[in-house]
């Protein structure tokens, strides 16, 4: 169900924790399986919960507590943007409805070609680069303009 | 890699001393600059912990995270005598908006840190170190991964340091989106693969932490402070600021400001110091308020904060409090009420459902500021807005609660007017005027 190297990882992770505390590599498990599947369905994590050796219930309440796991199909570049306080003080409130209208699509949406998925984000922590976006939970792209946003478009193209 | 960073010369480098070098982040770097040598001399000459903890204690180190509880104290409550395996964490789950202070130690100065934390691990008998690092910052994450995998081939964590019997690992795991998981036992929690809701306290993490084991829980800054208070005492160290807070802390600083970052400065320092080092309010306009530790820390009118020094004793007394440093800056083209309503929505969101009254108040509380903001509110919201505050502060597990009714009550307190306003008018006081 899952590749061999992102069994790897799952493994790496498992060192961390004591031999008969498996649950403790959830978080990062199913990290690891959204990052080779793109999201979460009921089946990965039903794969990770197995793999672990703990109840499938155990694995759902964390996929579903934490904001960054994806249960339902994303685009294949998916753009959190944070609007919290910092971020709405340097207006990325113009980045959205730039994102907006670049990608005719709003919060939650993605575009008819399955490339780009909008999302909103809460603090992410590194608001000394507001306005900013993450790319698939791992890329920060900081300090944007309407000008910078259109660049990284048009890379991730 | 450069870090950014403005007016270096004007501040005073305690955990982000590496920070002026070509390669902050490397090991070379540290070490060049005396890094891991407290570690060493420490683990080799068997000094006791007793005395360490005296070191700190006289520091008058103060918890960074935000609650500024004293670490030599908190050490102390760590049980001396037990068999067993001992747990060491280090809180870096920032997502507090307008902090980021603790991105900047991970990122430039990673060895700082897995130092701190050996000498802690050492004091306090730890076997196993976890630090939490927020979901968000991934990148981040990575270079601390790298710089644990560097420390580990040194010999500076892992088996028997050094030739002695000391033992440390130390590990890094990571959040996925929860604001909650910045409270200790949430976080605790989370390292143990769960939701991340709040546990009751007592019992305190110090005798029952991580896997129900005594647990050490600090913030990134202060263990990253533990290594120069090793260095220079613990006097050295409450110098640099001032009375009952000693050190430097790190401010972040965003919003409305030419240079939003992170600015590490003498405790006791002037705001107005600081906020000329991030090149003063931008657009040439004036300031109209600061929220100066994190939106749980009450908000503060410029004439307020304009004349206060940045200590924890200086800010309370201008009405507010330090929190963890997190300086949002508000100029006065600051529509307040719709501030205030992006505040609402956060705490609302990131509420982890436990306890009633955060969960349907942060709800509420919303609501209301929502249909203010939307020109249906009545004048009789903003005393429903305090009474439904008042009522969530002090009736939850954790602080998550209080956090989310200090914004409305000190945005109502402060900028009333503007809120009257709105009910009155539809409209924002100060947006899209002439």
């Amino acid at each position: 169900m899952l590749s061999a190297e992102s069994i790897q990882k799952i493994e790496y992770e498992l060192t961390k924790y004591p031999a008969d505390r498996r649950q403790a590599a959830v978080m990062s498990a199913l990290r690891i399986a959204q990052t080779e599947k793109g999201w979460l369905s009921k089946e990965t994590i039903s794969f990770v919960s197995s793999y672990l050796g703990i109840p499938d219930i155990a694995a759902m309440e964390v996929a579903t507590f934490y904001n960054m796991y994806e249960l339902e199909p994303v685009g294949k570049y998916k753009i959190t943007v944070c609007t919290n306080i910092s971020c709405m003080l340097r207006d990325s409130d113009s980045i959205v409805e730039h994102l907006n209208h670049k990608l005719g699509i709003g919060f939650n949406e993605t575009t008819p070609d399955g490339k780009f998925t909008l999302k909103e984000g809460e603090c992410m922590g590194t608001c000394g680069g507001a306005p900013l976006f993450h790319i698939n939970n791992t890329r920060m792209c900081e300090f944007l303009t309407p000008e910078k946003v259109d660049q990284i478009l048009e890379e991730l193209n | 890699m450069t870090a950014l960073a403005h007016n270096l010369e004007k501040q005073t480098l305690v955990t982000l001393r590496t920070i002026t070098e070509p390669h902050p982040g490397s090991l070379d770097t540290y070490v060049k600059l005396g890094g891991y040598a407290q570690l060493k001399r420490i683990v080799t000459e068997k000094v006791k912990a007793t005395d360490i903890i005296t070191q700190i204690k006289l520091s008058n180190l103060r918890g960074r995270g935000g609650a500024g509880f004293p670490t030599g104290l908190k050490w102390s409550f760590m049980p001396r005598y037990y068999d067993g395996t001992k747990y060491l964490v280090c809180n870096t789950d920032e997502g507090e908006p307008g902090t980021f202070k603790d991105r900047d130690i991970i990122r430039y100065n990673p060895h700082q840190l897995i130092e701190g934390m050996a000498i802690a691990a050492y004091t306090l008998g730890a076997r196993v170190g976890y630090n939490y690092i927020h979901g968000e910052i991934w990148e981040d994450y990575e270079i601390f991964e790298a710089a644990l995998a560097e420390a580990r081939a040194a010999g500076y964590i892992g088996e028997n340091l050094f030739g002695s019997n000391f033992s440390f690992d130390l590990h890094a795991v990571h959040g996925y989106g929860a604001y909650i998981c910045g409270e200790e036992t949430a976080l605790i929690e989370s390292i143990e693969g769960k939701k991340g809701q709040p546990r009751f306290k007592p019992p305190f993490p110090a005798s029952f932490g991580v896997f129900g084991k005594p647990t050490n829980v600090n913030n990134t800054e202060s263990y990253a402070s533990i290594p120069w208070i090793m260095q220079h005492g613990g006097e050295a160290f409450q110098n640099l600021g001032v009375y009952n807070s000693g050190g430097t802390k790190l401010f972040s600083v965003s919003g409305h400001v030419v240079n939003p970052g992170n600015y590490e400065v003498r405790m006791g320092t002037p705001f107005t110091e600081l906020l000329e080092m991030a090149g003063g309010i931008w657009k040439g306009r004036e300031l109209k308020a600061v929220i100066p530790g994190g939106p749980s820390t009450a908000v503060m009118p410029a004439k307020n904060i304009l004349g206060a020094t940045l200590d924890y004793d200086g800010l309370s007394k201008a009405g507010s409090s330090l929190g963890a440093g997190s300086m949002i800056v508000m100029d006065d083209s600051t529509c307040m009420v719709k501030a205030l309503k992006r505040l609402s929505y956060f705490f609302f969101e990131e509420s982890c459902g436990q306890c009633t009254p955060c969960r349907e108040g942060t709800g509420w509380l919303y609501r209301v500021i929502k249909r203010i903001s939307e020109g249906q509110g009545r004048m009789e919201d903003l005393d429903l807005l305090t009474d439904v505050s008042s009522n969530i502060s002090g009736r939850t597990i954790c602080a998550l609660g209080d956090a989310a009714a200090t914004p409305v009550l000190s945005f109502v307190k402060h900028f009333r007017p503007e809120f009257e306003y709105y009910i009155q008018h539809g409209r924002s006081m100060v947006e899209n005027r002439e």
